[in-house]
């Protein structure tokens, strides 16, 4: 595949033209499949007349439910992508020997491992976990909604323009070929000169700002929307660690902006903060990135920890063992998770002394991690267990993530570290974390929560399916790659030479294999259980015997979430005021002030996509442009003073006695 | 203990402050901003020194100019001061009038930043001389884009409050750009100490 070196551009279109089109079989026959899948996608919305519902259901809404379930759905589309990505390179490495090229020539294959690692993290478990705590954290502290609902249906919109950014370099142009983080110089424009660094940094940039607006939001939500009585240390521990999780991301992502806006002026202007020439410095870059680097795995799984103390408490049907010491553990981690990015790069040669200072504060982050486990073992013992999908998943993790976290303690030793860099021992360790701990948290929350949010319960059958077939294949596809790295294997290989390790990239990719049958069945559990939503009908709202406020409302709740804002008396509000035989109050409905649905959002983020193209091929005009319409949407939108409406009284009343009869029937 | 369904909700009429949590939201925004530029001056830091051969800070800098420059910025502060002690007092056209004095003192600093820039390129010492340079620009010239944001921003609010009045949400708007204008101003004092002064030493 030749890069286009020295593209003429025009000023109609940049640098794009037709020879941008990539020509390659397996791209051209993908976009086919897309093509005529999203055709018949669009034709079936217009065929049902969809568009004005999702229109003004939707994609306006700024309900942080709705807002919730829109990233989840967008994080499900993307991980297929990023999965695609995975078993292609698993094809790909366990063909490449004796002598065969595989299938997939270098140019293609840097971009599939690049893009599956920024689809995963940035495009999967992002917004995977902000839609979580979009959807949980106003329930669970008793809100209404979050503090800024607009900026909330904005931020979502942001993600999407970025995972459509970075989708687009699938089809026009290609995709960077430097690995996740993108280091210079190897993406510096005297090695990367094309068009792929561009789509990674406008996909990053547009997706960061919506991330940034929503940590805001999210935080400030905890901080100031919690009902009356709900101190901080009466907060369940969901929503503490996604408090710890908002502060993450306020006070990283900025890091991640600016170190990338280095790396556009280096490419676009001509600077040099990360050349080779003129006093440059690449090596600040991989410590800038890394600043926000390091946060960002705590960012993914903080969250999960907090999944994973809710599920092991209501499935042992009793208190959270140790609840202060699992606040102080997710406290300790946010402020450890700073000071430890060097890790990453022990072999850059900071001497001893540096390496050893980082390699210790690594190990201590395994200390509070550790008690962490602890308190769910000490939750679960003499508990009435009840071995339901969100519980199995919990201590699939337990064991999965327990290997993981000793790996990596193993790769904080420096002198180790300098053998197993760059292997494939990383390769495993930080995926026996992620998916070990960040997606097995995210299907036990799907599995948990999924009830409240849609009202009937997921099918168990094609749930535990899915559950041996993801638990088994992980452990088939990743325990080879530990084995692989030992024995020096480095990551990002595309050929190989010696015919002996073979034998354990064939069994990586049959774990992969595993892993598409329980990704699969997943997605046929989902099917199954709408399809037969009226078998696992839930009408009390609380399927599980819940413990904290979000099931105390009915599934799916209202608009309104609470139609009284409950107060709160201690640890697990909901499971005290059940002790009471308090859960429906008595007493006239009052209207309910709520934010108004806006369509400003969509429109501002695409125009941000739209500017974010344009930079990418060079089409000054229209980024100019669509800059100049983004600033006057953004003034315009700020001269609508009425953002809020009233749900009148009797409305409320009559939902809420439909919602008695439903209560009683269900009884 | 016995408690009742009273006691586990809120069943009066109760009010929430329109905007409470706007406040709060902003001051964590501007943190966030501020890291920004925390990664802008750290960097400033490890590039200092890195001329390339090219010319230094003391070929380059004119203290007297930044020195006025710097007057301009700290100026705009005091009257957007008194613009928000004018909306204090309810008094729109005073509230307007310190605005206005505003922008001209913060189109002031934008303008000499500008002629500093243009004259530094003129003489070959672009952002793309040496890493110096392109960490001197980019610090910089962030602090003189939010200047620019910040100067649009005032207007928009210049004809809200001729529009609407100073009423809440106009107030909480003007408390806002008064948290970033000021903001603005410790980041410069930051720039000036850490750019020119150590420079010229």
């Amino acid at each position: 595949m030749a890069i286009p070196a020295n593209v003429e551009t025009t000023f109609l279109l940049g640098r794009l033209n037709w020879d941008a089109i990539p020509k390659e079989p397996i791209v051209i026959a993908t976009f086919v499949v897309v093509a005529v899948g999203g055709i018949a996608m669009l034709a079936a919305l217009t065929r049902y007349r969809l568009w004005g519902y999702l229109w003004r259901e939707w994609f306006t809404s700024v309900d942080h439910k709705k807002i919730g379930i829109m990233y989840m759905i967008l994080g499900l589309i993307m991980f297929v992508r990023g999965f695609a990505d995975a078993i292609m390179m698993r094809l790909q490495q366990a063909m490449a020997f004796n002598g065969s090229e595989g299938y997939l020539n270098a140019h293609h294959y840097d971009q599939i491992f690049t893009a599956h690692g920024v689809i995963m993290i940035f495009f999967v478990a992002m917004p995977f976990v902000t839609g979580l705590m979009n959807y949980i954290v106003p329930l669970q502290i008793g809100a209404r909604d979050v503090s800024f609902p607009f900026l909330n249906n904005f931020s979502f919109w942001m993600t999407v323009g970025g995972a459509v950014i970075v989708m687009a370099s699938l089809f026009v142009g290609e995709f960077a070929q430097t690995g996740w983080l993108a280091f210079p110089p190897l993406s510096g424009l005297s090695y990367s000169p094309w068009v792929g660094v561009d789509y990674y940094i406008w996909g990053l940039q547009v997706a960061g700002v919506g991330t940034t607006l929503s940590g805001i939001n999210l935080l400030v939500t905890i901080l100031k929307m919690r009902a009356p009585g709900m101190t901080m240390m009466r907060m369940p521990v969901f929503t503490w660690t996604s408090f710890c999780t908002n502060i993450l991301i306020v006070a990283s992502f900025p890091v991640l902006t600016a170190t990338l806006v280095l790396l556009t002026l280096d490419r676009y202007v001509g600077t040099n903060f990360f050349t080779n020439d003129l006093g440059g410095n690449s090596m600040m870059y991989i410590n800038l990135i890394w600043i926000w680097g390091h946060p960002e795995v705590y960012i993914l799984i903080l969250p999960l920890f907090g999944v994973f103390s809710e599920v092991t408490s209501t499935f042992s049907g009793k208190k959270l063992f140790g609840y202060t010491s699992m606040v102080y553990a997710t406290v300790c981690i946010t402020i450890l998770s700073y000071v430890v990015w060097l890790h990453h790069f022990f072999t850059m040669g900071s001497g001893a002394s540096v390496n050893s200072f980082f390699g210790i504060t690594t190990m201590i982050i395994s200390i509070p991690t550790g008690a962490k486990i602890f308190n769910w073992l000490f939750t679960m013992y003499q508990g009435r267990l009840r071995f339901e999908l969100p519980l199995m998943w919990t201590i699939a993790f337990m064991l999965t993530f327990v290997v993981g976290g000793m790996t990596g303690v193993l790769l904080a030793v420096p002198p180790a570290d300098f053998v197993l860099h760059n292997s494939l021992f990383l390769v495993a360790h930080f995926h026996n974390v992620i998916i070990g701990g960040v997606l097995f948290g995210i299907f036990a929350a799907i599995n948990f929560w999924w009830p409240k949010a849609f009202g009937y319960k997921l099918d168990v059958f094609w749930g535990k399916v899915s559950f041996w077939f993801w638990v088994i294949g992980f452990w088939a596809a990743f325990m080879p790659l530990y084995i692989l790295g030992l024995m020096g294997v480095t990551r990002r290989m595309r050929v190989f030479d010696d015919p002996g390790l073979q034998i354990w990239f064939v069994i990586a990719g049959f774990g992969a294999v595993l892993i598409a049958c329980g990704i699969a069945a997943m997605f046929v559990q989902f099917g199954v259980s709408i399809w037969r939503r009226d078998r696992n009908r839930d009408l009390t709202g609380d399927p599980w015997d819940g413990r904290t406020l979000e099931w105390a409302t009915s599934s799916p709740p209202a608009a309104y979430n609470f139609a009284f804002t409950p107060v709160v008396r201690g640890l697990d509000a909901w499971a005290e005021i059940k002790a009471h035989g308090a859960a429906r109050p008595e007493a006239a409905h009052l209207p309910i002030h709520m934010p108004r649905n806006t369509g400003a959002g969509v429109i501002l983020a695409a125009l941000s996509t739209i500017c974010g193209m344009a930079l990418i091929w060079y089409i000054w005009w229209l980024a100019a442009l669509s800059f100049v319409a983004l600033i006057a949407t953004a003034i315009a939108h700020s001269f609508n003073y009425h953002r809020d409406y009233h749900i009148p009284a009797d409305e409320v009343r009559r939902t809420e006695e439909t919602r008695s009869r439903l209560l009683a029937q269900g009884a | 203990m016995s408690m009742t369904t009273r006691d586990f909700w809120q069943t009066e009429p109760h009010h929430h402050e329109e905007g409470a949590s706007t406040n709060i939201g902003f001051w964590v925004y501007l943190m966030s901003d501020c890291l920004m530029f925390a990664v802008l001056f750290a960097t400033f830091g490890v590039l200092h020194g890195n001329y390339a051969a090219g010319p230094g800070p003391k070929d380059l800098f004119d203290l007297k100019l930044v020195a006025v420059n710097t007057a301009m910025l700290l100026l705009s502060s005091i009257t957007y001061g008194f613009a928000m002690l004018a909306m204090m007092q309810d008094n729109r056209a005073g509230t307007l009038r310190w605005l206005g004095i505003t922008l001209v003192f913060g189109l002031c600093f934008l303008g000499i930043e500008l002629y500093e820039f243009r004259h530094m390129i003129h003489e070959g010492a672009g952002p793309q001389r040496s890493a110096f340079l392109s960490a001197f620009f980019t610090l910089v010239g962030t602090h003189g884009l939010h200047v620019t944001f910040g100067s649009v921003w005032l207007v928009t609010l210049m004809v809200q409050v001729s529009k609407h009045g100073l009423i809440a949400a106009n107030r909480r708007r003007l408390m806002c750009l008064s948290l970033f204008w000021h903001f603005l101003d410790v980041i410069w004092i930051g720039v000036f100490t850490l750019v020119y002064l150590l420079g010229m030493i």
